[in-house]
């Protein structure tokens, strides 16, 4: 029960050219902005919308291939899909809802009733059995919807930005419901998702989609480690910077150097966590091997920490308690130095 | 609050004569008609009048073929609102044209082209009559053409707008849980618009109720075969004027209660 998918199709005036592939009970992560066209590559895998070219196969059977000019209906898929808003049917019963996907592919009204019934039961609604989806709340509905997409058997799970319009609240519990539900399911999921959090947290495998390219696949835990480009490095809260590596020395761009841990060669990321960036207002005199003065560019609260933006040769980001900022005066345009510890430099092949 | 507000708006600012004057004999222009008929009214000898075997026939025939005409008009016109709306067909635009042409056509012209089409010497009615010996003109099967023809339009255009308006994605989803379009049509779609067609059906039903130009001209005034009743009012002004005012005021309540089924959707709207 594997999907493999290559997509390529224009969506307005973006070309979107994605290749991936998600094992039997595996949950692939589609992250990326709003507007990289992941929803679109969703929509495809669902048989919403047409490739232009490539190949999407799931366990041996081809859904689509457009030069072959096969292209398998929506519902003739083994799928489920959750969106974003639920789209749970508005006349229908919540027990009707999930039973509807039985009903459609052939089962009788009672037993689909009955097989529906044991779906609401697991995600704690029976109480809700008889309600119409408008008197739910946006984590009952979300469930709900869960369910009903999961009550088919479908081979290939679809989740559509699935948490984005609950409150953060409700978020967190559907979450760890929906964590819990996938680590039951033996198909394949494909999550499509703008938030690092629910990437990181329920998926086994990560690709992340900017303008309509893959620019980074791995697991949750290698990309977080190692973003590949700014969009990732910011969801995942690090600093990165592109170099030419020479042993432990790395060459900006911008021709500043970067003392690092470990030695390599050739065109190499630089990572900085911003709790690893020192402020200081003069020029630090001590162990540190890499200083550089800066330029205070904008000041966020983050946390309980402030969060520096630096402009300079080596554009950093730094995390300092609000007394800090206070006393080194950190306000828009102030001149600071910069220092971070080798040790704490991670590099690794570009 | 919003209507306190709106009242210091209007106290404020007032409505200016320029346009309170005209606005006013509008409204006088439009209500005194309805006033005159409810102060006419022989309401002493109305039940009597109205259940006289000629009102009876008109009211029943009137209730049945414009029953009939809303029946058809849903059958071909819910299919035909669904092409309008969702289909990729070519020359959309001019087939909604075509369709709407019956909205802005005067009755007594449609009545005419109903003879030219369905008549026994018509376009279809000359070989329809030549093999089978039917011919429509003059009978209540005439009266339920003239109806469905002129009142149809107002169902494909109200359920066309529902189906524009109805999202989508809900057909999605039911497509992604194995649906086909029929299904989805019948257990998504059309539970979606159903206030849409209701709306659609009343409008249609009270127009085909009220129609008289092309029932006269295309099925002629026949009692209790084609004489509805606003053939039986325009009659009835000749020799009984009292029965008219009756049977007036009965179309006028009905006129009034598709109002009120219709209130939710336009009256309210703001």
């Amino acid at each position: 029960m594997s999907l493999s998918a290559h997509i390529v199709i224009q969506r307005g005036a973006l070309p979107v050219d994605v290749t991936f592939e998600v094992q039997p009970g595996e949950v692939l992560a589609v992250l990326g902005p709003n507007g990289a066209g992941k929803s679109t590559v969703l929509r495809v895998l669902a048989g919403l919308a047409r490739p232009h070219f490539g190949q999407v196969r799931l366990d041996g059977t081809t859904l689509d291939d457009p030069a072959a000019g096969i292209r398998l209906p929506p519902h003739r898929r083994p799928i489920g899909m959750v969106f974003q808003d639920h789209l749970l049917f508005p006349h229908l019963s919540t027990v009707d809802n999930v039973a509807f996907g039985l009903r459609a592919r052939g089962a009788s009204r009672e037993s689909a009733r009955a097989v529906a019934a044991g779906w609401v039961a697991r995600m704690n609604l029976s109480d809700h059995s008889s309600s119409k989806p408008r008197s739910l709340s946006g984590g009952q509905a979300q469930r709900i919807a869960l369910a009903r997409a999961l009550a088919g058997d479908p081979r290939l799970l679809l989740l559509d930005e699935p948490l984005s319009a609950l409150d953060a609240r409700t978020k967190l519990d559907v979450r760890a419901d929906l964590r819990h539900h996938l680590a039951d399911y033996a198909g394949a999921t494909v999550l499509v998702t703008h938030d690092p959090v629910d990437a990181m947290a329920l998926a086994d495998q990560l690709v992340v989609v900017e303008r309509g390219r893959v620019v980074q696949v791995g697991t949750p835990v290698a990309v977080s480690r190692r973003p590949r480009t700014d969009y990732v490095a910011r969801l995942v809260g690090l600093s990165l910077l592109a170099g030419m590596a020479q042993g432990r020395s790395v060459v900006l761009d911008s021709g500043a150097t970067v003392q690092v841990a470990e030695a390599s060669s050739g065109p190499v990321f630089v990572a900085i966590r911003p709790a690893a960036v020192g402020l200081y207002r003069s020029r630090p005199d001590g162990s540190p091997r890499n200083v550089w003065p800066a330029t205070v560019a904008g000041v966020t609260p983050y946390g309980e920490t402030l969060r520096v933006d630096l402009d300079g040769q080596v554009p950093l980001t730094a995390d300092v308690t609000p007394e800090a900022a206070a006393e080194l005066d950190l306000v828009l345009g102030t001149g600071v130095w910069v220092s971070v510890k080798a040790s704490e430099v991670a590099a690794y092949p570009a | 609050m919003a209507r306190r507000h709106k009242a210091q708006v209007d106290g404020a600012t007032g409505v200016p004569a320029a346009l309170l004057i005209p606005a006013a004999l509008a409204v006088v222009f439009l209500v005194l008609p309805l006033i005159a008929l409810l102060v006419r009214a022989p309401w002493s000898t109305l039940g009597s009048l109205l259940s006289t075997p000629e009102v009876r026939d008109a009211l029943r025939l009137s209730i049945v073929s414009a029953s009939l005409a809303t029946l058809i008009s849903l059958v071909l016109g819910v299919p035909l609102a669904w092409v309008l709306a969702r289909s990729q067909i070519r020359g959309r635009g001019v087939l909604r044209a075509l369709v709407t042409v019956p909205l802005v056509l005067p009755p007594v012209v449609g009545g005419v082209a109903l003879l030219l089409a369905f008549g026994r010497t018509g376009v279809l009615g000359a070989p329809l009559y030549d093999a089978t010996g039917v011919s429509f003109p003059f009978t209540t099967t005439a009266v339920v053409l003239a109806q469905t023809f002129v009142a149809m339009p107002f169902l494909v255009i109200s359920v066309e707008g529902a189906l524009r308006a109805a999202d989508r994605r809900y057909e999605d989803a039911a497509a992604t849980l194995g649906a086909g379009r029929a299904m989805t049509f019948r257990r998504v779609t059309l539970p979606l618009v159903a206030p849409g067609v209701a709306a659609g059906a009343v409008l249609c039903w009270a127009r085909a109720l009220g129609e008289f130009g092309a029932t006269i001209t295309f099925a002629g005034n026949f009692p209790g075969t084609t004489r509805t009743m606003t053939l039986q009012v325009y009659l009835a002004l000749e020799t009984d004027p009292d029965a008219a005012i009756a049977l007036s005021l009965v179309l006028l309540a009905v006129s009034i209660l598709t109002l009120g089924l219709l209130r939710d959707r336009w009256l309210v709207r703001q």
